[in-house]
C-alpha cells in the first residue's frame, strides 16, 4: 500500500472517532502552542537584550591611556596619555576591520548660564565621535571639521545638562559659559540613557577637541597631539576579538614597546559584558521551550494511549487486513500514519494558536515577543517526531498480530 | 492439482502438554473441486483450514498450493500468497463497518498493487457477479446477511484467487439465505473456481462434491459425492415467501 492510500485509510479511521481524535490531538496543539508562545516570549527578551547592546555599541572598541608607574606606584589609567590624534588616525586607517575612529579628551568642568551652573564632564571630540557612539543630535547641529579646525568656540549639551541650564527654553544659540571662556550652544545631543554601569551618559557638554585642549583642558606638556582615549567602531560582521588584536599590535608597534614591556595604553570592549547578558537571556528562553516541551510529552503519551486502544478495538479489521494480504509493515504503516496525523494536524493547530497566543501577550501584557520561524519548524518537526515515537510501538504491535488470533477476536 | 499436502501435521505446545491438532493428513485437490471439511469441533478442521489458508505453518508435512511450496515462507511471503491465490469467506462476513460495499471488494487488491482505476472496475465486475451491482454504495449496516456474505463473497473473488475457503459461511445464516448463499457457490464452481468449505451441518456439505471428514487430527473418511444436492434447485421448491429478507430491506 502506497503512503498516500495509508494517509487516506488513516484519515477515515480518525473521522470516525472525531470526538476521539480532537481530544487527542488537544495535547500536541497545548504542547506546540506552548513552545511556540514560550519561545516567542523568551527570543522577544532576547532582541530587547540584543536592542540594548546595539545602543551601548556592541560594535565599539576604547582604546585608553595607559598609566604610568613612579617608584613602583601604578598611577591608574589616564595618568599619562600615552596615546595621541595620530594613532587614532592609523587605527582607521591601516586596521581593516574599522570603521571610523575617534580620539577624544575628557575632564570636568563648571558651565555657567546666566546666573544657573552646573558641573559636568567636559568631552573634547572630533566630529567622527557622534558616528563612532551611534549618538543622534535632537536639535540644533553637530559640529564640522571646519570647527575643529578653527577650534572655534561651540557646545553640544548631553540632555541632562541641557535640563539642568535650560529647563524648558531652548537652549540653541545661547551662549555659556564653560571655565569662564564663552561657547555658543549649537546642538542638544539625542538621549542616551545610563551605559552598562549606571552611569547617566546625558550629563555631558561635548565641544571640539582642539578647542578642548586649547581652552578648557589643557594640553600635555610631552606631547601636544595627545589624547585620552580613542572610540573605534568596528564595522559589522567583523570578529571583534581579532580586530582587537589588531589594533593592539598596532598600537604597541608604534609605541615602540618590546616584547617584554607591558601595554601603555588598554582596550576596552562592551561586547563581553553583554554577551554575558544576551547568554543569560538565551538561557532563560532555552528553560522556558524545555518546560512547554514537558506537555507536548504528555501529548505523546496520549496518542499512544489512544493508538493502543485503537489496535485493540480493531483487532479483527488487523486480522481481516491480514488474511487478504496485508503484509506487517503495511499494517505498521497504517497505524503510524494515524499517529503522525493526529499529531501533525495537532502541530498545526498547536502553531496557530502559539502564534496567535505570543501575539495576545505583547498585546495586553505589553511584553515584545517574537516568533523565529525556525522555531515553528522545530516546533513542527518535534511534533511529527513525536507522533512517530509514541505512534511506532501501537503500530509494531499491531502489526506484530497473529491473523488466526485476531481474526477469533471478540 | 491445486492443493496437495503430504504428511501434513501440526503440534500446539500448551504448557507442558502437546497437542496433535492434525496429524498426518495427505489430501490432493484438482482445480474445479468442490470440497467440503467435516467434522466436530476440535477434530483438527480448523487446524487443516488455517494452513489451506496459509494463516499457519505446519510443524511437519509439505504443502503445495497451485505447485508453489509454503514450507518455510516467512509472515510477509506467507502474506503475498494469501494476497495472490486465496479468497477467504468467514462466517461472520468480516466487513468493515462505515465503508461501503465497493471498498469492501477493492480491500485485498489495496495490498497487490492495483492502480485505483483497476481497483474500482475489478470490484464493481466482482460485486456484479454476486448479484449486487446496486448495492456498491451500501455500508454493511444497510445490507441483509445473505446480501452481506454476498460482499464478503465478492472480496474473495477480486484477486481472482486459485481457491476460495470459506469457514462455516453460512453459520450466521437462516435456511433460505444459506441455500442462496450455497446456490451462489455452486454456481461459481461450476464456472470452474475450487471452493474448499468448512462446516459441522451435513445438509450443507451435501452440496459439495468431495466430503472429508476429521476426527482427532486425521481424516477419517474421504467420500466423493455423486449427484451433490442442487442449492437453487432446492430453493425453487421452498414455499414461496413474497416479502424475502432481502425484499424487506431493499
Amino acid at each position: 500500500m502506497s503512503p498516500l492510500q495509508s494517509a487516506r485509510v488513516a484519515l477515515r479511521a480518525l473521522r470516525v472517532n472525531l470526538l476521539r481524535s480532537m481530544l487527542t490531538m488537544l495535547g500536541i496543539i497545548i504542547g506546540v502552542g506552548a513552545v511556540i508562545a514560550m519561545v516567542g516570549v523568551g527570543a522577544g527578551a532576547q532582541a530587547r537584550v540584543a536592542e540594548q547592546i546595539q545602543s551601548l555599541g556592541s560594535n565599539l572598541i576604547i582604546v585608553l591611556s595607559g598609566s604610568t608607574t613612579a617608584g613602583g606606584v601604578r598611577m591608574g589609567q589616564g595618568s599619562r596619555l600615552t596615546i595621541t590624534e595620530e594613532d587614532s588616525n592609523a587605527i582607521a586607517r591601516e586596521v581593516a576591520a574599522v570603521q571610523a575612529a575617534a580620539p577624544s579628551m575628557r575632564g570636568s568642568a563648571q558651565i555657567v548660564y546666566g546666573n544657573l551652573n552646573w558641573s559636568t564632564g567636559v568631552q573634547g571630540v572630533t566630529p567622527d565621535y557622534f558616528e563612532v557612539r551611534e549618538w543622534n543630535i535632537a536639535a540644533g547641529r553637530a559640529f564640522g571639521p571646519e570647527d575643529l579646525a578653527g577650534a572655534t568656540k561651540v557646545a553640544l549639551l548631553g540632555l541632562t545638562t541641557a535640563q539642568n541650564l535650560f529647563g524648558d527654553s531652548d537652549p540653541l544659540g545661547q551662549i555659556v559659559r564653560i571655565k569662564k571662556v564663552p561657547f555658543t550652544v549649537i546642538g542638544v545631543l539625542d538621549r542616551k540613557g545610563q551605559n552598562s554601569w549606571g552611569q547617566d551618559q546625558d550629563d555631558v557638554v561635548v565641544i571640539p577637541l582642539s578647542t578642548a585642549k586649547k581652552r578648557v583642558l589643557g594640553v600635555s606638556q610631552a606631547n601636544a597631539r595627545s589624547v585620552g582615549a580613542i572610540s573605534i567602531k568596528i564595522r559589522p560582521g567583523e570578529d571583534m576579538a581579532e580586530a582587537e588584536m589588531q589594533i593592539r599590535e598596532l598600537l604597541r608597534q608604534r609605541h615602540r614597546l618590546q616584547p617584554y614591556q607591558d601595554d601603555d595604553f588598554t582596550v576596552r570592549n562592551l561586547s563581553e559584558i553583554l554577551q554575558t547578558q544576551e547568554e543569560s537571556s538565551k538561557v532563560m528562553t532555552y528553560l522556558l521551550a524545555a518546560i512547554a516541551s514537558v506537555s507536548l510529552l504528555v501529548g505523546g503519551i496520549g496518542i499512544m494511549n489512544i493508538m493502543l486502544v485503537s489496535v485493540t478495538e480493531r483487532t479483527r479489521e488487523i486480522g481481516l487486513r491480514l488474511a487478504v494480504g496485508a503484509r506487517g509493515r503495511d499494517i505498521l504503516l497504517q497505524f503510524l500514519v494515524e499517529a503522525v496525523t493526529l499529531s501533525l494536524i495537532g502541530g498545526v493547530i498547536g502553531i496557530a494558536l502559539g502564534l496567535a497566543s505570543s501575539q495576545a501577550i505583547s498585546q495586553f501584557a505589553e511584553w515584545r515577543t517574537q516568533v523565529p520561524a525556525q522555531a515553528v519548524a522545530i516546533a513542527f518537526g518535534f511534533a511529527a517526531a513525536v507522533g512517530v515515537f509514541f505512534g511506532f510501538y501501537p503500530a509494531r504491535k499491531a502489526a506484530r498480530l497473529d491473523p488466526i488470533e485476531a481474526l477469533r477476536y471478540e | 492439482m491445486v492443493i496437495l499436502t503430504e504428511g501434513l501435521t501440526k503440534d500446539y505446545r500448551l504448557g507442558r502438554h502437546v497437542v496433535h491438532a492434525l496429524r498426518d493428513v495427505s489430501v490432493a485437490v484438482e482445480r474445479g473441486e468442490f470440497l467440503a471439511v467435516m467434522g466436530p469441533s476440535g477434530s483438527g478442521k480448523s487446524t487443516f483450514m488455517n494452513l489451506l489458508g496459509c494463516l499457519d505453518t505446519p510443524t511437519e508435512g509439505r504443502y503445495l498450493i497451485d505447485g508453489e511450496d509454503v514450507a518455510g515462507l516467512g509472515r510477509d511471503a506467507l502474506a503475498g500468497i494469501r494476497s495472490r491465490k486465496i479468497g477467504f469467506v468467514f462466517q461472520t462476513f468480516n466487513l468493515l463497518a462505515r465503508t461501503t460495499a465497493l471498498e469492501n471488494v477493492e480491500l485485498p487488491l489495496l495490498y497487490s498493487n492495483v492502480s485505483a482505476r483497476a481497483r474500482r472496475a475489478r470490484a464493481h465486475k466482482s460485486l456484479a457477479e454476486v448479484g449486487l451491482a446496486d448495492r456498491e454504495d451500501h455500508h454493511p449496516s444497510q445490507l441483509s446477511g445473505g446480501q452481506q456474505q454476498r460482499v464478503a463473497i465478492a472480496r474473495a473473488l477480486v484477486n481472482d484467487p486459485t481457491v476460495i475457503l470459506a469457514d462455516e459461511p453460512t453459520g450466521a445464516l437462516d435456511t433460505r439465505t444459506s441455500l442462496e448463499i450455497m446456490a451462489l457457490m455452486q454456481r461459481l464452481n461450476r464456472a470452474g473456481m475450487t471452493i474448499v468449505v468448512v462446516t459441522h451441518e451435513p445438509d450443507v456439505a451435501a452440496h459439495a462434491g468431495r466430503v472429508l471428514t476429521f476426527r482427532d487430527g486425521r481424516v477419517i473418511r474421504d467420500a466423493r459425492v455423486t449427484t451433490p444436492r442442487d442449492a437453487s434447485a432446492a430453493l425453487a421448491e421452498l414455499p414461496d415467501v413474497s416479502a424475502t429478507e432481502e425484499d424487506a430491506v431493499a
